[in-house]
């Protein structure tokens, strides 16, 4: 016993599987299976079901804090600095306010769902592990929050639009088209959020997130002044800004027109939320299945 | 036909072997162990065979599907009791079953209808309502158990089932693997106490640095690999003794630590001499599994 024995056949260990390695071309799941196209299935709906439990168990704090901030603010600055300013964008600054706030609210909780929420339960409590050991796929629990984070973050913007119409700010008729809209918002975030909770070691690592991406947004997509009070290069910027197109389709919505550039607006939300859920997939799939 | 027949199964992370061309098949009814230090590649061959992690080359089936080809269809008729728990912490004992059985596509209702003698099974029948947070280690355990079993599986692989459990929490468990077994589950558990293994496994393979080193019966690999009676000597003039003494008397010698083993077929002379060393301790014993695990994984510790 000793030394000798123990080195010997480790160090030649070593060599045979770099070669194996290097003969093999890599580890982990083969590129076919790591790239394959997102599986859509309705096994999805038992993930989907065991967050809506849990939430319905949370749903009173959940709602409040969903619920409260915005409209708080959407109150606040439509009364308090609506007050100061004559109209905006030709309406009170207050209804000009609701629809950059729907699309806001809608965007902050299908972000906060996926990002803190998820990887609680990818990472921290490893209930996707638990998922993943019975007859369902990766691709089935992904879909799941997906949708869940979907169906929340519209629970978050009908939450305001009730109090656009409590307020009578805008007509029921008109405002309706405002429920699809939000769940494409929905599906726009949460595809985008999967992509950091795929990529995250740590929940502070989303500050970056929210630093570099959600605040900037909020700030230079329309929520609370128009887009073209800014200079050019920041007008450059908010346009390739998803939240810049969701605001260009719900503002005339609330304010009773129809939206321009309807399929553009709608192509680019569809296509942040489905590339960010494909790029999500692929990067959970290399995390949690290699 | 084997419930779960893997052949020439290797798989690498990075520049290490985690598996290094295993051959393992595990017969419908018997309980199998991988018996194995830490980093033996225990768990990995697990999540292989349950199609968590494709191999880089050689081939496995369970209930006749190939891996990880149909793993998802394979994995309705199996219960896996994880490393570590991960059960829900936000759902009471009964919801966590509840949720485990949709994941299965079983209906509420007959979820419901099998939930009352899974608690049994658990000893937790008055814990049905509780938090998770509420459990002791060992309920949590026994509810991840149950919880494997929500689907009344074929097949159950379980990960280090009583790894951080104290004595009592342990043979709890233990007792109901035992059930289980006399169930006519097939059971595939990995260890690293030997105790564990002796008591459950059927049959059980060695593993060590990503290679089975041997395979058989508890018995038969003591019989095999060691010598039926050892003794273990300690005391300052230990080393003296062994070179003076020992090594005539006994078949093997073997140091860890402060311990020497002394194998032996026959250990009569060595007692008696023993007997007149007034400054050395020694337990007498039969040879142990541990023994057979320590002789062919050596001796050193582990990270």
């Amino acid at each position: 016993m000793g030394f000798s024995r123990d080195l010997r056949p480790h160090s030649r260990r070593g060599l045979r599987s770099y070669m194996h390695e290097h003969s093999n071309g890599q580890s982990g799941m083969n590129r076919a299976a790591l790239f394959r196209l997102p599986s859509l299935s309705l096994r999805f709906i038992p993930v989907w079901r065991r967050n809506f439990l849990v939430w319905r168990k949370l749903a009173i704090p959940s709602i409040l804090g969903n619920l409260a901030d915005p409209a708080f603010y959407m109150l606040g600055m439509g009364y308090g600095l609506g007050g100061l300013l004559p109209e905006v964008g030709g309406v009170p600054y207050l209804t000009f306010l609701a629809a950059g706030t729907v699309c806001y609210s809608t965007m902050n909780s299908a972000t906060f769902e996926v990002l803190y929420s998820g990887f609680s339960r990818m990472h921290v409590q490893k209930t996707w592990e638990a998922i993943l050991n019975a007859p369902l796929t990766l691709d089935d629990v992904l879909l799941g929050e997906l949708v869940w984070a979907v169906s929340k973050s519209l629970l978050s913007g009908v939450a305001i639009l009730a109090i656009v119409w409590a307020l009578g700010l805008a007509g029921l008729g008109q405002t309706l088209w405002l429920l699809p809209l939000i769940i494409l918002i929905g599906f726009c975030f949460a595809g985008m959020g999967l992509v950091m909770n795929a990529l995250s070691p740590n929940y502070d690592f989303f500050m970056y997130y929210f630093t570099l991406v959600i605040t900037p947004m909020v700030l230079l997509c329309g929520v609370f002044y128009p887009v073209d009070q800014l200079p050019s290069w920041l007008q450059t910027v908010s346009a390739w800004l998803p939240l810049t197109h969701a605001i260009s389709l719900a503002r005339p919505l609330v304010q009773g027109g129809e939206p321009q550039h309807i399929l553009a607006h709608v192509s680019a939300l569809l296509a942040y939320g489905s590339i960010g859920y494909y790029i999500a997939l692929v990067l959970t799939r290399r995390r949690l299945l290699k | 036909m084997p419930l779960l027949n893997i052949k020439g199964l290797r798989k690498s992370y990075g520049a290490l072997e985690v598996v290094a061309g295993i051959d393992i098949a595990v017969n419908a009814g018997e309980c199998f162990g991988l018996l194995g230090p830490n980093g033996a590649g225990k768990t990995t061959t697990l999540r292989l065979a349950l199609g968590l992690t494709a191999p880089d080359s050689g081939t496995i089936s369970l209930f006749d599907l190939p891996v990880p080809g149909k793993a998802r269809e394979a994995r309705i008729r199996v219960g896996v009791v994880p490393q570590m728990d991960n059960l829900d912490p936000d759902f009471t004992v009964r919801e966590n079953l509840m949720a485990y059985g949709r994941y299965f596509g079983l209906k509420d209702a007959e979820t419901a209808r099998r939930i009352p003698a899974l608690l049994e099974f658990a000893g937790l029948e008055h814990r049905a309502d509780a938090r998770i947070d509420a459990l002791s280690g060992g309920m949590k355990r026994r509810l991840t158990l149950a919880r494997a079993l929500v689907n009344d599986p074929d097949l159950i692989f379980l990960d280090e089932p009583t790894t951080g459990l104290d004595p009592q929490a342990r043979h709890m468990i233990w007792q109901r693997l035992r059930e289980l077994i006399n169930q006519g589950k097939t059971l595939v558990l990995t260890t690293h106490f030997m105790e564990e293994a002796e008591r459950l496994c059927d049959r059980l393979c060695i593993m060590d640095r990503g290679k089975i080193i041997a395979t058989g019966s508890p018995r038969a690999l003591i019989e095999q690999h060691i010598e039926p009676e050892v003794l273990e000597v300690v005391g300052e003039e230990v080393d003296a003794w062994a070179e003076q003494y020992g090594r005539g008397l006994c078949q093997r010698l073997e140091k860890t630590g402060e311990m020497l083993f002394c194998y032996t077929r026959d250990s009569r002379a060595l007692l008696e001499h023993l007997k007149s060393q007034s400054s050395l301790r020694y337990l007498h014993r039969p040879a142990s599994l541990e023994d057979v695990f320590l002789k062919l994984t050596g001796k050193e510790l582990r990270d």
